[in-house]
């Protein structure tokens, strides 16, 4: 076998191997993907739909208090980690130059790779000492998880809107915050509107902050000084539960859950996809 | 072998765009051949062709046949990695390898053929800087980066490397343009030298390189080959209108 | 009078010029450089004032993290206070009986989960990559790319489920046992086989690392010109080993992607707790055995602390992990900045 040939062989089986990585990587997809979907619709029915979680020993249940309390604590969340997202954001795209954009970039993304249990932690020992476990630590310890995302995902979609945008703004005198505002915000929204679904997303599915902030909750919400049940954490305590109906109501929980969030993000992507063509 | 090239009915597409059309040329071997013509013509197209590297591009797509050393590299059976060994290619950009040192990036070709003895590789390397006029200015530091040249040398360091594999064949696609006139002096020499063992086929948007550089010229317009005969000819006497035309610098 | 005409044409200093000469104002030039400073100044001020508020909020990532270090440190105290360094080093871990605690084999059980996915999750990922970069026509890569990323938005906690009820069984049945019927002489494969434990918990890990290594990676092989894919191609090299010329100009920026990875790998919670076993040791017994990792003791033992120290003794382990976290996170970031320059440079040449 000549030198020549044993490159073809080499170069061959690489190429191969390269794709044998991708199947790889994607069969866990698909059998997470098929477990959850499988195993999930079958508890889906209306008592899952309606009914809150159940006691131990109790039959039956379902997560209507978990998606109540999911909704609730992403919304609080939002209330507070997209405006302070979106006006950061909106600094590091219009003022990129400034000396103090690169280290707020920086340590954005440098936080944007934390565990999101520090963060709970931090809101543990900055909240739950005070207030106790509750929503509202929560909800802070998500909103700080999605500030790095609406930072970045903001400035990025405001960077897209050419600079004959605001050029023409400025000739016809409109100061510069006023077409930053109007203007620019509005050519972006788009890519903001996404970047916020994909945040809304990242954290909805969050649940170690939830556990050191909330801890586990078995009823409705009851009030911004307590805490909320979480579908994300549901499926934790269900998960390790030796009851087979809390199991399933995990399995039942993770598929709300991925509905949710893949729904987002593949509806998100293919949007943005067709603004490329 | 006369004839090094015999480019047979040549037609080439990006995607639905032709940009040649039915192109024969026989390219003389052991000359400088230089292809001209206004931008676009294709003449960058035609020299990819002829090491079947224009194929790599996604949507392109060649017909016809490029007879070397008599047989067609556009047949089945032909491996088109073993064609593009046969000839070297130097591109508008010099494009050294910038993670690898002088003496690797010359190598470069050696080693992928399985050349491992750190004698021949000394050798071949000296050698061909040597003939790439670069080994005065790089012999006492090969380690230094390949990026770390000047343009001009960079690209002498691209040719040395193309050299390297001891091809049948240069091919220089518009190898100067990047290049200020010095450098540029040196390698118009560089390549007349080359032409004593090399067959070398030259795409220059630039008129009188080409009548100063090549023994032979063909000029082409928009895909097509307008007129190719020797140098002296095409330049002294051409016999379309649209060569003169162009020659003369009335377009393009 | 004169010398105004010959400063004005400077535009440099025009404003200058401009409020020396107001005493002067019949000439038209001077009243037109009024007009426009004066506006100029009215947009300064609401513009300062916007740029002024929209820094503020940006900055407010500094107090973040900078209270955080507080909070942190401050709710460690009485760990800090009564253990000092020999928690660091400290192996026991006794909440009922003696009140020790010691995150050494934490460290340890993070520090070498994340080194399993490393091994495996970057050889995958560098294929994938690859695969998608180099080998596949664009097309293909985008479609395939979006499903990978799909990977990433899957919450940690439902790799976890799938982890306890679908793969642990698998491996336990299909891969575990057979390993250790045959190779169950050496240490690593000895022990009893439940299915979860250190080996179970680095899969899982770098299942969820691909996507971001692969995409890291994927980014930085893209950004390499193709003026050196063609230099490659020229020479008569295989697609294989244009692939390896191109992997080595990126190579920083494939450093930082696995930095990145084992950034996420280090600070995963719920998928790692619920298949590593939660067993408290400085080393497994085997890569079957349980152990634990810093995120994993605080998931799990964080609603049953009752006491204060116990509290605490969390709460440190958080801050060692805060600034493993940080460290890793700043590193990769350098890193990932410095490739993009080091290519666009390059690039320049």
């Amino acid at each position: 076998m000549d030198h020549y040939t044993i490159r073809k062989i080499i170069d061959k089986s690489m190429r191969i191997l390269a794709y044998l990585a991708l199947i790889v990587a994607l069969v866990p997809l698909f059998s997470i993907l098929s477990g959850v979907i499988l195993k999930g619709a079958s508890s889906i029915n209306i008592d899952f739909l309606t009914q809150p979680s159940p006691t131990v020993g109790e039959a039956g249940g379902g997560v209507a208090n978990a998606i109540q309390g999911t909704l609730i604590t992403v919304g609080l969340a939002s209330l507070i980690g997209i405006p302070l997202g979106l006006i950061s954001g909106i600094f590091l795209s219009e003022y990129s130059e400034a000396k103090i954009s690169s280290p707020i970039r920086f340590f954005n993304d440098v936080l944007s790779g934390f565990p999101s249990i520090v963060v709970g932690i931090f809101c543990y020992a900055l909240i739950v000492r005070t207030i106790g476990f509750s929503i509202t630590a929560a909800a802070f310890a998500l909103s700080i998880i999605m500030i790095p995302i609406v930072t970045r995902t903001t400035e990025e979609a405001m960077k897209l809107v050419p600079a004959t945008v605001r050029e023409a703004a400025i000739a016809l005198g409109v100061p510069k915050w006023r077409t930053t505002v109007s203007v620019v915000l509005s050519g972006a929204k788009k890519g903001i509107a996404t970047g916020i679904l994909l945040a809304v997303a990242r954290i909805a599915g969050e649940s170690a902050p939830v556990l050191v902030t909330m801890g586990y909750w078995r009823w409705w919400f009851a009030g911004l000084n307590q805490p909320v049940a979480s579908l994300a954490l549901n499926i934790y305590i269900f998960a390790i539960s030796p009851f087979e109906n809390w199991q399933a109501l995990a399995w039942g929980s993770a598929l709300v859950l991925v509905i949710l969030i893949l729904g987002i993000n593949v509806t998100v992507r293919t949007l943005t996809r067709e603004k490329y063509k | 072998m006369f004839y090094k090239f015999e480019i047979e009915n040549l037609n080439a597409w990006f995607g639905s765009k032709q940009v040649l059309k039915n192109i024969n040329i026989k390219i003389r071997e052991k000359a400088v051949t230089a292809i001209i013509g206004p931008s676009g013509c294709g003449k960058t197209t035609l020299i990819r062709c002829l090491n079947r590297m224009h194929e790599i591009v996604p949507h392109a797509r060649v017909s016809g046949k490029v007879l070397f050393n008599g047989i067609d590299i556009y047949a089945e059976d032909v491996d088109p990695v073993q064609t593009r060994r046969k000839m070297g290619m130097v591109f508008q950009k010099p494009n050294p390898f910038p993670m690898m040192s002088i003496y690797d990036n010359v190598a470069a070709g050696l080693k992928l053929n399985g050349v491992r003895d750190k004698k021949r590789l000394n050798e071949v390397v000296e050698r061909s800087l040597k003939m790439a006029i670069l080994w005065d200015e790089v012999k006492d530091d090969l380690n230094k980066s390949g990026a770390s040249l000047s343009g001009g040398q960079q690209q002498r360091l691209c040719i040395a490397r193309a050299l390297a594999v001891e091809p049948e064949v240069m091919l220089m696609d518009e190898p100067a343009s990047a290049l200020d006139p010095i450098a540029t002096a040196k390698l118009e020499v560089l390549i007349r030298m080359l032409a004593k063992d090399y067959t070398v086929v030259i795409v220059t948007h630039n008129m009188q390189q080409a009548a100063r550089v090549s023994d032979f010229t063909a000029f082409l317009y928009l895909g097509e080959l307008i007129e190719y005969g020797s140098t002296k000819d095409v330049f002294e006497n051409p016999k379309n209108e649209l060569t003169e035309k162009y020659i003369t610098g009335q377009f393009g | 009078m004169g010398n105004n005409y010959t400063r004005v044409k400077d535009t440099r200093h025009q404003r200058e010029t401009v409020m020396k000469s107001q005493q002067k104002p019949s000439i038209f030039i001077h009243i037109l450089s009024v007009r426009i400073s004066k506006i100029l100044k009215n947009f300064s001020k609401g513009d300062n004032v916007f740029k002024l508020l929209t820094a503020a909020v940006a900055s407010s990532i500094f107090i973040i993290i900078g209270l955080m270090v507080y909070e942190l440190t401050k709710g460690s105290q009485l760990s800090i206070q009564r253990f000092g360094i020999d928690f660091l080093v400290g192996t026991k871990w006794d909440p009922a009986i003696s009140q020790i605690f010691g995150a050494l084999p934490l460290i340890l059980g993070t520090l070498v989960t994340s080194a399993i996915a490393l091994l495996i999750g970057v050889p995958i990922s560098l294929g994938i990559g690859l695969a998608l970069s180099e080998f596949s026509p664009k097309r293909f890569g985008f479609a395939v790319s979006f499903l990978v990323e799909l990977l990433a938005a899957i919450p940690s906690v439902i790799y976890g489920l799938w982890g306890i009820f679908t793969l642990i069984p698998f491996l336990r049945n299909n891969v575990y046992l057979p390993l250790h019927a045959i190779f169950g002489f050496i240490p690593l494969f000895s022990g009893t086989v439940y299915g979860g434990g250190v080996l179970t918990s680095g899969i899982v890990l770098a299942i969820m690392i691909i996507p971001t290594v692969s995409a890291v990676s994927r980014d930085a092989f893209s950004a390499v010109p193709n003026t050196q894919r063609e230099a490659m191609i020229s020479l008569g090299a295989t697609k294989w080993e244009t692939a390896k010329t191109v992997m080595s100009y990126a190579r920083t920026g494939v450093i930082g992607a696995i930095i990145l990875g084992l950034g996420r790998a280090v600070g995963e919670t719920m998928a790692v707790t619920m298949v590593i076993g939660n067993k408290f040791q400085l080393l497994p017994a085997s890569l079957f055995d349980a152990w634990y990792t810093m995120a994993a003791i605080i998931a799990n033992e964080f609603t049953e602390a009752t006491y204060d120290l116990y509290v605490n003794a969390l709460i440190e382990v958080g801050l060692v992990l805060f600034f493993i976290a940080l460290i890793i996170n700043i590193l990769a970031r350098l890193i990932v900045w410095r490739s993009l320059r080091l290519v666009r440079g390059i690039a320049r040449e």
